[in-house]
């Protein structure tokens, strides 16, 4: 690095050709994916919505004007938007801009424990499939394959009734349906790698497939792996909400978006703003990742420019 | 709606030779896997993760008697593998227990539900269809257009939207301010008792008994739920088109046509769009399989009769035998589904139909 | 050189927007063609089939094309109406793409692929057309018309689906062929064969064709003049028997790359390219 001399700007030193060390090759390898992605306005409108998501998440309690849980059950039942309730309250009186806010934790909560758990399960299952190849990748993908057939909600659903009902539930129910993708990539992935010349380097010196499979293979996974996470937040947040909709994800109080719709199902005649204001929530962060993940295969991937 | 993942199950293109070849034994192996591979899976969750299997069966308001009678009829005693292989027997001859709720047996119940849904689904699929193909090709055709941008949109609502959110603001719009369509519902309650259906799909059953006014309110029930299905499918339906179109004009043989001086109009609707259906009817069928997935959610919030509302129904029932039991019966749809347009596709495009 | 001039293209220019800025494909490239054989040779990336799809009304809708002249027959092809240089295309003027298993349309049968260019121009009978388009693929050497003509393209051989190309190119006989490459995708020994036909199809009629191609030997053997493209320009315009009296330096590189027999070819040459010969 200190022979890059003071001539060069930050930019060039980014840029550079011949790289003189591994820290610079990579930055530089960022720095140009970032600027595909940055070129892209939907793409930044996507990441946009999630930093705020971010921020709102932590900022949660400072944000809030009112109690999340506590409502004034005598005098603001049903109101409808005002200075005082941004997006009116609900039934129990609670204010529902400062639940929304609450409930951004729910949501990350919820994205953020699926991806957790679901991707490393494809990534094993795909990777090792890929690697050992013959009858252990016959098998696994054939189970994979079978997941991949069930219908994804149906069976969370079915997940959930028998665990019972509960946000923790739903997030596991949800991330035994969502791995099977995962699995299909990062086996694809194994499969471009695994007759390589630096995988057989690697072989002859010695190192065991499983050292094979978690240093050189899986790190070459992830970044499909996080373009097709990131797309699928949006069904996740989707899906979460279905269940809190029907009953199954978190449970009162708590102001999970999808079971704020349900609760103000019943008023929503007269009072749509009860059931509106979560669902618009949804809606804008499920547009937020599927904006993100569009920008982000765009720009690790160029070849798939049009879809 | 998972229909977006499974698309990659056409694109395992490579072992198409090999799957021809195979034929019917391939065909059936991995239909009969998978099947095998639900039934497990919904073993598992009526039978394993349950702390107490009868209580979950029969709800915790049964008496003590029954439970160690019905403990027995489980066969709850048997080691699990027996078990299983007791439940596979009765699973595939349909048995799937008794309702609590009901008090019939589950599978009665679905064969009187589930037209609706399909009913449902088929309406849906018929209006994403007709408009998602004219606007994914001219999506295509007019790329970065206003109907382009418009297809966009469309779809990145459509991937983004909570179903039974949009389907609760249709139905404060259509219904209540503007009095277009019915009260949530299949039919009305004026008619339920002078109708009779035979089919199960009350539409063709009404046209086919000629009676009109019938007719006219189960349409205006069945309308808006179809068309929110239907927008669903639009999205997904007119995105694939789009790429196919883009992928199809970009070929050779396109070129070829315009150099034979045919009329554009002729190059997008006979040349490109005919290779571009070949994969669509793929799509198409897909789709179809989501949205039965999809019914589940739109029919709580409209009422509809059909399976997604016997499933919530039983839910909220702590029902396992008809929870399970529907979710083996849209499984298996979902699987036959799958199978079937994978099948057509091999069916319907000429390099794979000869040798 | 019968019937006065059938193609006259003067200064013609190919433009692909980029975003990098406006890449030219073609640089001002003039010539006339009567009912003859041209060739035209390049490397790839020249320019030829650019200008043979400018010709053609073929270029991509981003792309600009602008000539002092450009027209066939007497009329302007720039200024005509889409709809008449929609009817020019493969009525008067057609054009044979490189490669079959691309070129022809993968889900139509053959015979059906015929009709339509035929009945796009000719208002014929179902029935007639057939005829036609059967007795077009016989003319093309194709032993059972009747089998090949319910086939789809798959299903023929390379060679086999030239032919198809050529027939339905030809069925509305037109009087100038554009072939761009046409046996480069086939197999050697089909070459020739397919090259024949073309051959004897051409002179029958009386056609006009300009024959793209990177293969300087079988240009030359083949067409009457040729005219030798670098990077969009035309450096060399001469008979292709007064070949061996080349005066470019990039034409003669070429000669030079063809091997004779009986010739050393130590060192093997090398293609020479200079900066100012794009200029």
């Amino acid at each position: 690095m200190s022979m890059t001399g003071q001539a060069m700007t930050r930019r060039e030193w980014l840029l550079s050709e011949r790289p003189a060390s591994r820290m610079q090759a990579r930055l530089g390898r960022a720095y140009v994916t970032w600027r595909r992605f940055s070129a892209n306005r939907l793409a930044m409108v996507g990441l946009f919505i999630i930093v705020a998501l971010l921020v709102v998440a932590a900022l949660a309690d400072v944000l809030a004007t009112h109690s999340p849980y506590i409502g004034d059950l005598k005098n603001a039942r049903l109101l409808p938007p005002s200075a005082d309730h941004w997006f009116g309250t609900d039934d129990l009186g609670r204010d529902i801009y400062t639940r929304i806010v609450h409930g951004s934790r729910l949501t990350l909560f919820v994205v953020v424990l699926v991806a957790i758990i679901a991707a490393p399960v494809g990534l094993a299952v795909g990777t090792v499939a890929g690697y050992a190849g013959g009858w252990v990748d016959a098998v696994l993908m054939r189970v994979t394959d079978i997941f991949l057939a069930f219908p994804k909600l149906v069976l969370a659903l079915a997940f959930v009734a028998a665990l019972g009902p509960g946000i923790e539930n739903a997030v596991l129910a949800i991330a035994i349906t969502s791995w099977p993708p995962y699995a299909r990539i990062a086996r694809a992935e194994t499969l471009t790698v695994r007759n390589s010349d630096f995988i057989k380097a690697v072989e002859l010196m010695g190192a065991s497939p499983f050292r094979i499979v978690l240093r050189h293979i899986m790190p070459l996974c992830l970044s499909s792996l996080i373009v097709r996470v990131t797309l699928d937040m949006a069904g996740i947040i989707l899906t979460a909400a279905g269940l809190g909709f029907l009953g199954l994800g978190a449970q009162p109080p708590l102001p999970e978006w999808g079971a704020m719709i349900a609760s103000g199902r019943r008023f929503i005649l007269d009072q749509w703003w009860v059931a509106g204001a979560p669902g618009f929530a949804i809606l804008v962060v499920s547009l937020g990742f599927n904006l993100l993940g569009d920008g982000l295969r765009d720009a690790l991937d160029p070849r798939s420019g049009d879809q | 709606m998972s229909v977006v993942e499974t698309e990659g199950g056409r694109a395992r293109g490579s072992d198409r030779a090999l799957a021809i070849a195979g034929g019917i034994g391939r065909f059936l192996l991995i239909a009969v896997s998978t099947y095998l591979g639900l039934l497990a899976v919904t073993f598992f969750i009526g039978r394993v993760i349950p702390i107490d299997p009868v209580l979950a069966v029969l709800g915790d308001r049964a008496p003590e008697s029954v439970v160690e009678r019905t403990r027995r009829e489980m066969g709850l005693d048997l080691p699990l593998i027996e078990q299983f292989w007791i439940y596979l027997k009765a699973a595939v001859n349909g048995d799937f227990g008794t309702s609590v709720l009901t008090t019939n047996p589950v599978m009665a119940d679905i064969r009187r539900v589930f037209p609706a849904t399909i009913e449902l689904a088929s309406v849906g699929t018929l209006i994403g269809t007709i408009l998602g193909i004219p606007l994914g090709v001219l999506a295509a055709v007019k790329r970065g257009s206003l109907v382009d941008q418009l297809v966009r949109v469309v779809g990145l609502i459509g991937y983004s939207v909570p179903i039974f959110w949009l389907a609760l603001l249709a139905l404060v719009l259509f219904y209540a301010k503007l009095q277009w369509v019915a009260f949530p519902g299949r039919i009305d309650i004026v008619y339920q008792y002078t109708f009779t259906p035979i089919t199960g799909f009350y539409l063709i059953d009404a046209a086919l008994q000629g009676q009109w006014d019938v007719f006219w309110d189960v349409f205006r029930h069945i309308i808006l739920p179809g068309a929110l299905l239907g927008y669903f499918s639009l999205a997904y339906i007119s995105r694939m088109t789009r790429s196919f179109m883009l992928n199809e004009l970009s070929q050779e043989y396109i070129v070829a046509a315009r150099a034979k001086g045919l009329s554009e109009t002729r190059i997008i609707w006979g040349h490109a769009l005919r290779n571009a259906a070949v994969p669509m009817v793929t799509v198409i069928a897909l789709s179809y399989a989501g949205l039965l997935e999809g019914s589940v959610l739109t029919e709580t919030v409209f009422s509809w009769p059909g399976i997604g509302l016997y499933i919530t129904d039983s839910l909220q029932n702590a029902d396992m035998n008809a929870v399970l039991g529907g979710t083996i019966v849209i499984g298996s749809v979902f699987i036959a589904i799958n199978l079937f347009s994978d099948l057509l596709y091999r069916v319907l495009d000429p390099r794979t139909k000869t040798r | 050189m019968s019937g006065g001039n059938l193609l006259e293209v003067e200064d013609l220019r190919v433009t692909f927007p980029t975003r990098t800025g406006k890449i030219e494909a073609v640089r001002g490239v003039s010539f006339a063609l009567g009912r003859e054989r041209l060739g035209i040779v390049g490397e790839s990336g020249s320019g030829k089939s650019q200008t043979g799809r400018a010709i053609m009304g073929l270029t991509p809708p981003q792309a600009e094309v602008s000539a002092q002249k450009l027209a066939f027959d007497g009329r302007d092809l720039l200024s005509l109406p889409a709809r008449e240089r929609r009817a020019l295309r493969g009525g008067r003027v057609a054009m044979i793409l490189q490669d079959p298993k691309y070129s022809l349309d993968p889900v139509m049968t053959i015979g059906r692929q015929i009709v339509e260019t035929l009945r796009t121009h000719e208002k014929v009978s179902k029935a007639e057309a057939r005829e036609r388009a059967l007795d077009m693929l016989a003319a093309v050497q194709i032993r059972d018309p009747k089998r090949v003509f319910d086939l789809h393209p798959h299903e023929v051989s390379g060679g086999m689906g030239q032919r198809a190309m050529i027939a339905m190119m030809l069925i509305a006989n037109p009087e100038l062929m554009i072939a761009d490459e046409p046996t480069s995708a086939l197999d050697v020994t089909v070459q020739l064969d397919v090259l024949a036909i073309l051959d004897r199809l051409v002179a029958e009629r009386g056609m006009g064709l300009i024959f793209i191609s990177h293969d300087l030997r079988l240009v030359s053997s083949f067409c009457d003049r040729v005219v030798v493209m670098y990077a969009g320009k035309v450096v060399e315009q001469l008979k292709a028997s007064e070949l061996s009296q080349a005066q470019h330096p990039y034409t003669r590189g070429l000669l030079d790359c063809m091997p004779k027999i009986g010739a050393d070819r130590h060192p093997l040459p090398v293609l020479q390219r200079q900066a100012e010969w794009a200029l």
